[in-house]
């Protein structure tokens, strides 16, 4: 038998409903309706087809932060590894430590960075004071994805650092009684077990190292406009509000497809954080 | 093998920390200059108290987090409790995954979102001065929502319904049930929306940039606007309070309870 | 247990931040003043916060309690967004000539009542003028200039060989490449390229922005960067060696690094006024032109002519021999610097028309899209994305395969 629900029951989900049309429903339709007019309001394609000079754009963006996805993979991986090996009570304060930068804003984190890269910042200082030639970093396209490797690792490491501590040591034991040498273990079973942190931690590099603006401003100087700098300058510079819109809306489906396909495998990942 | 990995996990660390350790050393520095330290001193701590807009700032934030913290948990909760008790599936799933949108989009797309539709409701309406305290509170709820809904719906799922059944029987109302069993239940949950809510709206830059108005701005914007003029020397100091403070909560609920857990799993549930 | 303490806890902190909240201010007016970076003096370092100063003869003469919202952008574009967009709306603005030719013919701004400005009679327009009348508001009915001053160029003397001053060429000159920072503005950045051509940046001959643009486009690959108020930090710890920028701001950089020099270019370079005036939606004009009276007074002039180091048409101010010694300190050519500018071959930028407008916007978008290509970078962009499929091809092949053989054993 079912029970009849109370008013409370039946009347608790509707704020957060009206809030969601109003709020989260109601922008996109926004975006999608600024993408598709003119400046009188009229239906026009011309947006989105203008796009087509914003191309190299995209195309900048997308190389840079697959190749910080993938620093932050390769430097991230052996870091969740090591921490997941020290002592439980070391590991305790290595979460604590990992989890600093996060919780830090980017700004702070990158502000700090490139004071201490800039050209007259204490890198070089100390490259002069050592007869070295300076090292010019800020206003090129490593200082930007230098920038993004260092703002994210940490969201890369932490998933992978989840899925490691829960993964089951028989299955290592199991392994090594098996006759697998310490590297093919690692090759042949920690890294597919722990593959769904990997997808994760890669979402979480690569869609905000795609959206950025502020690391490209700093470190890039201006020189490096991302997807990000130029949605960020449509909005507050020329109040050309139709083209960022529909630069928006690209970028967004953009986001949702590699969301998806690599959400498909973390999936299972997600489950097991949330529990 | 075990010590070449402790050492590279050391040398990843000290890279990670040594632009913040920098950053803290020279809000010490006697001098206004990144180039060379010239002796300790609390001065640019001394200037950051007499920096209004700075204070103001801080105020704001704080302000802005508490209240959508708690505007988005009392919803969310609420939320939660009618989902768990929705018997449409349909419906119920589409819910689920709109109420997720602000956490898969990137930040820039919900707060260029949010302020076309602010600036265009402003429009309609007549309004001169659309972007402010409002439309940074309706932001930062709404971004803080789907954080909250997934503390605590699992919290609704995991409670068994026989316990309620049960009050019933011994004579509670429907009302009381609710509030005297289910509620204690899932009350854990709530307050770990509760936090994590009021961190994600005081961290949060990019949406703000979007919503807010210069005369409104929180510690994150004012950050940004030291950032791009003639930067204060009192804004490292400032930095160095947040790292502290942050740091020290940290170490609180690291080392003292299980709070820590709120921002994993908003990473988690980020992917 | 440790839930309740923090749930205790977090009571506990909002509890404190209540009163902050309840506490109702008494009946108060606020003003809205939306103004530069670093252009007014902020009580930072002993000196006048000329705000609050308002705030407090404000109160002693209309018995009225005023409180400045004080807030700041960094280009005449930023502003004129904000003002535009009706996202916001403040009392006092301080745009560019420009830009207050563009506000006033669009109606955005209104005509000031000069009875609560008595203080304009110190203003001196001939400083910036000449005979003219400010080509801007000729019937000056909406603006009361707050500084006028001219861009140059800013250099570190360690870094930059005395040969190669003089011309605008050295913002283009490959031998300091990564350390020339130029401006984030189209406006003041187009016209670095015009002067260096020799045409006007008031050209309306489209062939001529268009060539400007191809200097720009070519300069991008020394650049530093494109930055703004940023420049301040970059100049002064010697992460830049060569910049253009207003010249009080070279004053300002000079106190905190005596390496750096300034020149103005000898092909011409921008003479620009920047004025005080009232947007048409503000709520309280007749307290923003006591503001602007204010502003022109003795003390506070003064205090933001030596807060800013801009050059102030104000009599008050350049007459008073304290301001000059105090100056002379500074720089001890900064006077001259600052007001000896009749020999130079200076334009003002006028009020483009709409057409010119949009021109100038889309050579300024396509200059800032052109990212310079990092051919490393797509390198190894293209080698993770191509091993990754690699990678992916080789594990479905795989899996098919094992799938193939385990159907084959079944049958």
């Amino acid at each position: 038998m079912k029970k009849r629900l109370s008013f409370l029951e039946r009347a608790a989900a509707v704020p957060h409903l009206v809030w969601t049309l109003l709020f989260i429903i109601g922008p996109l339709l926004f975006v999608l309706y600024f993408a598709f007019t003119d400046n009188d309001g009229a239906f026009t394609f011309a947006n989105i087809a203008h796009l087509s000079s914003y191309a190299h754009i995209f195309f900048v963006s997308i190389c840079f932060s697959v190749v910080a996805t993938a620093f932050c993979l390769l430097i991230g991986y052996p870091l969740a590894l090591a921490m997941a090996r020290a002592k439980p009570s070391t590991q305790k304060l290595l979460l604590v430590l990992l989890m600093l930068p996060m919780w830090i804003s980017l700004l702070i984190r990158t502000y700090s960075l490139m004071t201490l890269l800039d050209n007259g910042g204490l890198v070089n200082s100390l490259l002069r004071a050592m007869g070295l030639a300076p090292w010019h970093m800020v206003g090129t396209g490593g200082a930007v994805v230098l920038g993004m490797i260092y703002d994210f690792l940490p969201y890369m490491v932490l998933p992978i650092y989840t899925s490691m501590t829960k993964l089951d040591k028989r299955y290592l034991e199991a392994a090594a009684d098996l006759g697998c040498n310490p590297c093919q273990t690692l090759f042949r079973v920690t890294l597919p077990l722990t593959a769904p942190g990997i997808f994760s931690g890669i979402t979480m590099v690569f869609v905000p190292s795609i959206s950025t603006f502020y690391i490209s401003q700093k470190l890039g100087g201006g020189n490096f406009d991302l997807i990000g700098d130029t949605i960020e300058r449509q909005f507050q510079y020329t109040s050309t509000y139709h083209i960022g819109a529909a630069i928006s809306l690209v970028m967004m489906l953009l986001i949702i497809a590699s969301v998806a396909i690599f959400g498909r495998f973390a999936d299972k990942e997600e489950e097991g954080m949330l529990a | 093998m075990k010590t070449l990995s402790r050492v590279y996990m050391w040398v990843i660390f000290a890279l990670l920390y040594a632009p913040i350790l920098v950053l803290v050393i020279f809000s010490f520095n006697k001098g206004g200059s990144l180039a060379s330290y010239t002796g300790f001193s609390f001065k640019w701590y001394g200037e950051l108290f007499r920096d209004s807009v700075a204070l103001d700032s801080l105020k704001n934030s704080f302000l802005l987090a508490v209240f959508s913290a708690l505007l988005a948990t009392l919803i969310g909760t609420l939320a939660a409790l009618g989902l768990d008790r929705m018997r449409n599936k349909m419906l119920k799933s589409a819910v689920e995954s709109v109420t997720n949108i602000p956490m898969m989009n990137p930040d820039i797309v919900t707060g260029v979102s949010m302020m076309l539709l602010f600036v265009a409701f402003g429009a309609i309406l007549g309004l001169r001065d659309t972007l402010g305290k409002a439309t940074m509170l309706i932001a930062h709820t709404t971004f803080s929502l789907p954080y909250v809904i997934l503390s605590v719906l699992p919290r609704f799922k995991q409670f068994d319904k026989t316990l309620r059944e049960a009050a019933q029987d011994l004579g509670c109302t429907p009302m009381q049930s609710f509030l005297k069993v289910e509620l204690p239940a899932i009350l854990p949950g709530v307050l770990s929306g509760l936090v994590m809510a009021f961190t994600l709206s005081l961290d949060d830059f990019v949406i703000s940039h979007f919503v807010s108005s210069p005369d409104f701005q929180t510690l994150p914007l004012y950050i940004y606007n030291q950032t791009a003029h003639n930067v204060k020397y009192s804004m490292y100091a400032l930095c160095t309070l947040i790292i502290v403070t942050i740091l020290a909560l940290l170490l609180v609920i690291n080392f003292a309870g299980d709070f820590g857990k709120g921002k994993k799993r908003k990473e988690g549930a980020k992917k | 247990m440790r839930r309740i303490t923090a749930f205790l806890l977090l009571v506990a902190l909002f509890a404190l931040f209540l009163p902050l909240v309840v506490s109702a201010k008494p009946e108060t007016v606020t003003l809205y003043v939306y103004n530069w970076g670093e252009y007014i003096s902020d009580g930072s370092e002993g000196s006048l916060d000329v705000n609050e100063a308002f705030e407090e003869w404000y109160f002693e003469t209309y018995g009225v309690k005023v409180q400045v919202n004080y807030s700041t952008y960094s280009s005449n574009e930023d502003m004129y967004a904000k003002i535009s967009s009706g996202a916001a709306s403040y009392d006092v603005i301080f745009p560019s000539d420009y830009m207050a030719a563009r506000l006033i013919s669009e109606n955005r701004v209104r005509p000031l009542n000069f009875d609560e400005i008595p203080n304009v009679e110190y203003i001196d327009y001939s400083k910036m003028f000449g005979d003219e009348k400010p080509y801007y508001d000729p019937d000056m009915r909406y603006t009361v200039p707050y500084t006028y001053g001219t861009v140059g160029i800013i250099y570190n003397t360690t870094m930059v060989d005395e040969e190669d001053i003089g011309s605008w060429d050295l913002m283009w000159n490959e031998k300091y490449a990564g350390n020339i920072l130029q401006f984030n503005n189209s406006r003041d950045a187009f016209a670095t390229a015009q002067f260096k051509l020799g045409c006007s940046p008031n050209s309306l001959d489209e062939s001529e922005w268009r060539a400007a643009l191809e200097e720009l486009k070519k300069q991008k690959a020394v650049l530093q960067g494109y930055v703004m108020d940023e420049i301040y930090n970059k100049m002064e710890n010697g992460s830049a060696a060569i910049a253009a920028y207003y010249a009080g701001d070279f004053l300002t950089m000079y106190e905190n690094n005596e390496d750096l020099a300034f020149f103005y270019p000898e092909e011409g370079t921008n003479l620009y006024t920047d004025v005080m005036c009232i947007p048409a939606d503000s709520r309280h004009p007749e307290v923003a032109e006591r503001y602007i009276n204010f502003m022109l007074s003795e003390e506070p002039a003064i205090a933001n002519a030596e807060a800013n180091y801009y050059a102030s048409p104000n009599r008050l101010v350049y007459e008073n021999e304290d301001y000059q010694a105090d100056m002379a300190e500074v720089h001890e050519d900064a006077i001259a610097i600052l007001y000896d500018i009749d020999g130079l071959k200076t334009e003002i930028y006028e009020n483009l028309p709409p057409e010119q407008l949009t021109l100038l916007n889309e050579l300024w978008e396509s200059l800032k899209i052109k990212s310079p290509i990092n051919v490393s970078i797509v390198v190894m962009a293209g080698v993770i994305v191509g091993g990754c499929a690699a990678i992916a091809i080789f594990f479905a092949i795989r899996r098919k395969k094992r799938r193939r053989i385990v159907a084959a054993l079944w049958q």
